[in-house]
């Protein structure tokens, strides 16, 4: 179905010429790329270059390093930064401290004079949440009312570069179902380059850490999948968690 | 001092062995440092620079905020042991400020700022050994090192100096030239836009030995912007085996 693919690293200063037969995509097209005229772009950043070959011509732009930009709907992992009478600054990795209201945390009217803020959240606090509105001219400002959405009382943190977030999850969920599957872990990504492991042992969270880890380090390489399941396989045989299985 | 100033040319050599048109042997490295967003070590004979970069990140003095692009900060040092002789002193000198300004104003047009506003990109240049052109190194370095942090630039910055040496014009002036020679003018361009960032000149040169020196910079550039994206692909290329 697919067919063949060309992959290529392309650095700031590079320019991409498109004609009608042309078209571009991928996580880079808003940050990594800035229009020199009506069909000349340079890419602004380290990226990876996927050519995609088809009766049209895909070019797919994936920046390799950069700060997270908060984005309306994303979900992140934050930690509690600072507290305020009624609210709470919240450190989500990117440029600006994210926002998130006592009362939108509690679900009902908070008020400050009766109630301790902290008493729901402190410095250091984990939360899971959702930018609830951005602009770039104020601070992010945070939600939880949704599922899965809240604080966080267990668990490992494990911090990787938010760029290569998409390769942790996968085509179609394809990386993030086998790490799960294999390391029987519960996974939960924050596009902000966090992720949340809860495990059933230690072994297994060692060897989830040192998955991701590999996969950080080796993100704009071809059949990652595969290696990955292969070296948490390898790792596990070499702790004596599970028997050679070729 | 220039009363006894050395011959500097001898058949057609250079003190150091090199023809006007080479440059001192190049070395660059890029994402040496840990805690920083990104950075780079640069090696130009034995000049070596060492560039960090942190950012975007909050602006700490919130006044000096700008709301619709971030600001850039840019602090060149040179070390104590860096020179020959006397200890150079680690107060800032007059020196080290004017250049932390001018090596800033060389890489803001590459920057591409506006999306980032409100915050703030430092940049960090730290001279480890001079030995001439530690200026260009540093804005060769820097760049790197802003490509590295993933900051979103129009075009790597490469620099080089040319200069007037015994009435020849030579490219990548090293310590003694820069002291005895007659012109030294430093240029930054970001070559694929075709753009000139810095461009300073010391000393005299004739408007047909201007042209001519401006030519053999841009051509030094050229050979250093080869080198610099060499050096961001090998961080790429060695894990893919």
């Amino acid at each position: 179905m697919s067919s063949s693919v060309q992959r290529t690293i392309r650095l700031p200063g590079d320019q991409i010429v498109l004609d009608k037969n042309m078209s571009i995509e991928g996580a880079g097209v808003g940050t990594s790329l800035y229009r020199l005229n009506e069909n000349t772009y340079v890419v602004t950043t380290v990226s990876l270059q996927d050519v995609e070959e088809n009766e049209k011509k895909k070019i797919r732009i994936i920046p390799l390093k950069g700060r997270y930009m908060p984005k309306e709907g994303d979900i992140v992992i934050g930690i509690v930064y600072d507290v305020t009478l009624s609210s709470w600054l919240i450190d989500i990795k990117s440029p600006y401290l994210a926002v998130l209201n006592a009362s939108d945390y509690i679900g009902k009217p908070f008020n400050p004079a009766t109630d301790n803020i902290r008493k729901y959240l402190d410095i250091g606090d984990v939360v899971i949440a959702k930018v609830a509105q951005f602009d770039r001219t104020r601070q992010p400002l945070l939600t939880v009312q949704d599922k899965g959405l809240g604080k966080v009382i267990s668990g490992s943190l494990v911090e990787i570069e938010p760029s290569k977030i998409g390769r942790v999850i996968g085509k179609k969920r394809s990386m993030i179902s086998m790490l799960m599957e294999q390391t029987k872990c519960d996974f939960v990504v924050g596009v902000n380059g966090r992720v949340l492991l809860r495990c059933p042992d230690a072994e297994l969270e060692y060897i989830a850490i040192l998955a991701l880890k590999k996969i950080e380090a080796e993100a704009h390489t071809a059949g990652l999948t595969e290696r990955i399941k292969e070296f948490i396989i390898n790792e596990k045989v070499k702790r004596g968690l599970i028997k050679y299985e070729s | 001092m220039k009363a006894n100033k050395p011959q500097l040319i001898i058949e057609g050599k250079r003190v150091d062995g090199r023809t006007p048109s080479d440059l001192r042997p190049i070395k660059m490295e890029v994402g040496v440092l840990r805690n920083a967003d990104g950075s780079a070590i640069v090696e130009i004979g034995n000049t070596k620079v060492l560039a960090a970069v942190y950012g975007p990140r909050e602006v700490v003095p919130r006044h000096e905020e700008q709301v619709d692009r971030a600001i850039i900060r840019c602090r060149y040092r040179m070390l104590s042991f860096s020179t020959m002789g006397e200890r150079k002193s680690p107060a800032p000198s007059r020196r080290e400020i004017e250049l932390s300004k001018v090596i800033r104003e060389a890489l803001e047009p590459a920057i591409v700022s506006s999306q980032f506003p409100r915050t703030a990109i430092d940049i960090f240049v730290e001279v480890l050994n001079a030995e001439g052109g530690t200026r260009t190194a540093g804005i060769t370095a820097a760049s790197l090192a802003l490509a590295d942090a993933g900051i979103p630039m129009l075009d790597l910055v490469a620099a080089v100096a040319v200069g007037k040496v015994d009435g020849v014009i030579v490219l990548d002036l090293n310590e003694v030239e820069d002291m005895y020679g007659e012109a030294d003018m430093p240029v930054a361009a970001m070559p694929s836009i075709g753009k000139i960032t810095m461009i300073q000149l010391n000393g005299v040169l004739t408007p047909e030995e201007f042209k001519k020196a401006l030519k053999l910079a841009l051509d030094g550039i050229n050979r250093i912007y080869n080198l610099q994206k060499e050096a961001l692909k090998k961080k790429y290329v060695e894990i893919e085996e």
